[in-house]
């Protein structure tokens, strides 16, 4: 296979028969071109999705209560129905294997200012869970931990464009925040893929804004992961579980949509993963489909070259060349072809993708791309392709007699 | 050197069956040069084929330089082909995108001979035939004379126990087909065990023996005084 003399008969054969070898060339490189354009879309529309998710851990479930729409066991409609903590801690009990983390948030606006420079932002309380819900990353210092809630600490971890814009001299780190006129200090700085919005929140430990604002154990939303070992349909079953369960520990109507809303993410993510996978399924089917008739064509057109050979393939034979040394060669010609062009349609598809690339954002692609591990995939497979299309030829070209071949017509 | 008994052979045609060789009988010794003649459906060629192990017998016995001849595997026969044998053609054969010096160093190549030694061995086999300043043109930049030469050389290059040549001279004129027999003889007297299918009486007497074939028999099998082609060039 590694035979220096092997390659120079075939690139001599090639070469010599350059027309040939092109027309045979084309429809494997156009087959993966088609495929490798094809997969970069798909690959740019998962891109999209996986974006939108970006901002939060895609098994996070969300809980938020309105007032009733519905009048229900002597309760009137138009309650206000307001969590605490101790409806967190009941969640916790009740459902303690199903849930990963779980957080409650408690939302403020606040006026901040360091030195002379002041903005208003949106604060959340948390607990330390959040960082995990939110995949909230830590630039610098820590986020918040249990003991900060233990101790009610006056803490605060804010996010990278917070420093920016109020910290123009200096690092935030460390340094005290005044927020509504009270001094919180500041332990650590966040990073977040979900855009600058996120990047411009400033956490600190609930039981802290607790006893601050209000000095009640009031909570606004509980967020939560479920366990990721449970498949869609158990995540799905278990925040319906938890829905009934909430609105029957609130006197709220089952039917009452507005009072208590839980919004689970699998439900998204289990329709975004099946059309993903449908897509996924469309795009292999159909760059299948045209690298087998590429592998037909270049197949086609090597039965065509054997028949044309035939009388060289006798002369070989008369020569003493063995039915293996004539598979080798017919093989290895019909491997190159296919590995050579398949590549040119490789390259072509990911010039195009990178070209046409940005002009395709308005359609919800984004950053069409094939990897490395397709490229790698896609040799193996035109190596294969080659070897399949070039083997029925080669195999009738070894059982070519030569006395028939020789024969002067 | 070789040794044929009972030798036959036929061809399926249709439902019946075309009996071209019916029992061939012949032996030759190392040096000798051989004619074998016959109008065409003699056998002759089929008889050179078996020879040349492009085709198989279906009866009898043949003997090349003490090795039996018999249920060769394709692999077995080209490497006995490669080592035996020197094929000339009517129509010379040549693989038309290689080269002169090239289409010689084929045989070697399939000796499994390095690049180097081959191309040395080929140019040393091509300047015997007087071609060696051809040794880059392409078969379709040679006349026809010289085609049949490189062809030769091809054939000398693996050096080979038998010549076997099928109407060498058939595509030529008289006098390039002379110059080929006198090149052809110069080989004979070398030592080389040459034999021709002919179906021209000149050429056949200038070998020294004629084997006469008719419907698959040997009519005739009789040594010649050798005509040397010599003194027509």
């Amino acid at each position: 296979m590694f035979d220096r003399d092997l390659w120079r008969e075939i690139f001599q054969s090639i070469n010599m028969n350059r027309t040939r070898s092109v027309l045979s060339g084309f429809t494997v490189a156009f087959a993966i071109l088609l495929f490798t354009i094809l997969f970069g879309i798909a690959n740019g529309l998962n891109n999209t999705f996986a974006e939108a998710f970006a901002d939060d851990a895609n098994n996070s479930i969300f809980i938020q209560s309105g007032t009733t729409t519905k009048a229900n066991k002597g309760f009137q409609a138009g309650r206000q129905i307001q969590f605490k903590n101790k409806d967190l801690d009941y969640i916790k009990e009740e459902y303690g294997d199903k849930v990963q983390y779980i957080t409650s948030r408690i939302y403020l606006n606040v006026n901040a200012s360091f030195r002379n420079e002041k903005d208003s932002y949106s604060v959340r309380a948390v607990h330390p869970d959040h960082q995990y819900l939110e995949n909230t990353k830590i630039k610098e210092g820590r986020y918040i931990n249990q003991l900060d809630v233990d101790n009610k600490s006056k803490i605060i971890v804010i996010g990278r464009l917070v420093e920016q814009d109020l910290f123009l001299k200096t690092t935030a780190l460390g340094k005290y925040l005044s927020l509504n006129g009270l001094q919180y200090k500041i332990v650590g700085i966040f990073e977040d893929d979900g855009g600058d919005d996120e990047e411009r929140l400033i956490y600190m430990p609930f039981s802290t804004a607790q006893r601050v604002y209000g000095n009640n154990d009031y909570i606004d939303q509980i967020n939560l992961t479920y366990n990721p070992e449970m498949d869609y349909d158990k995540a799905i079953s278990f925040s319906n579980a938890l829905t009934r369960d909430l609105k029957d520990r609130f006197d709220v109507a089952l039917n009452d949509q507005r009072a208590i809303r839980v919004r689970n993410l699998a439900n998204e993510s289990k329709s975004v993963n099946q059309m993903t996978f449908g897509l996924g399924v469309i795009i292999i089917v159909i760059g299948f489909g045209t690298l087998i008739a590429g592998i037909v064509g270049v197949s086609n057109i090597m039965i065509f070259i054997v028949k044309e050979r035939t009388k060289e393939i006798g002369i070989r034979k008369a020569l003493g060349a063995s039915p293996n040394s004539i598979i080798s060669i017919i093989l290895m010609e019909s491997i190159l072809i296919t590995a050579i062009a398949g590549y040119i349609g490789l390259l072509i598809g990911m010039g195009v993708l990178e070209f046409v690339g940005p002009s395709l954002e308005t359609y919800f692609i984004k950053d069409p791309s094939v990897s490395t591990t397709l490229v790698v995939g896609a040799t193996i497979t035109l190596i294969i392709a080659g070897g399949i299309a070039g083997y029925l030829p080669a195999k009738k070209a070894s059982q070519i007699k030569p006395i028939v071949a020789l024969r002067d017509d | 050197m070789l040794n044929i008994k009972k030798l036959h052979k036929s061809y399926p045609i249709g439902d019946s069956s075309l009996h071209v060789l019916k029992g061939i009988d012949l032996s030759v010794e190392e040096g000798e040069m051989v004619a074998i003649m016959g109008s065409s459906g003699s056998g002759k060629s089929t008889l050179l084929n078996i020879i040349g192990m492009l085709d198989e017998a279906d009866e009898g016995e043949y003997i090349l330089d003490g090795v039996p001849i018999k249920n060769l595997t394709e692999k077995k026969a080209a490497i006995y082909r490669n080592k035996f044998l020197g094929f000339i053609f009517q129509s010379f054969n040549l693989i038309n995108y290689k080269n002169a010096l090239d289409n010689v160093a084929l045989p070697l190549y399939y000796q499994g001979m390095k690049r180097q030694e081959r191309q040395e061995l080929a140019l040393f086999h091509l300047e015997k035939v007087g071609l060696k300043p051809w040794a880059d043109h392409l078969p379709n930049e040679l006349s026809g004379g010289q085609k049949q030469r490189v062809a030769i050389a091809r054939a000398l290059a693996a050096d080979p126990k038998l010549l076997l040549a099928d109407e060498p001279t058939g595509a030529l004129d008289t006098k390039t087909s002379y110059e080929i027999m006198d090149f052809i003889q110069h080989l004979n007297d070398e030592g080389k065990t040459i034999l021709i299918v002919t179906h021209e009486d000149d050429i056949a007497h200038m070998c020294k023996r004629i084997v006469r074939l008719k419907d698959g028999v040997i009519m005739e099998d009789v040594k010649v005084e050798q005509v040397r082609a010599s003194q027509y060039v």
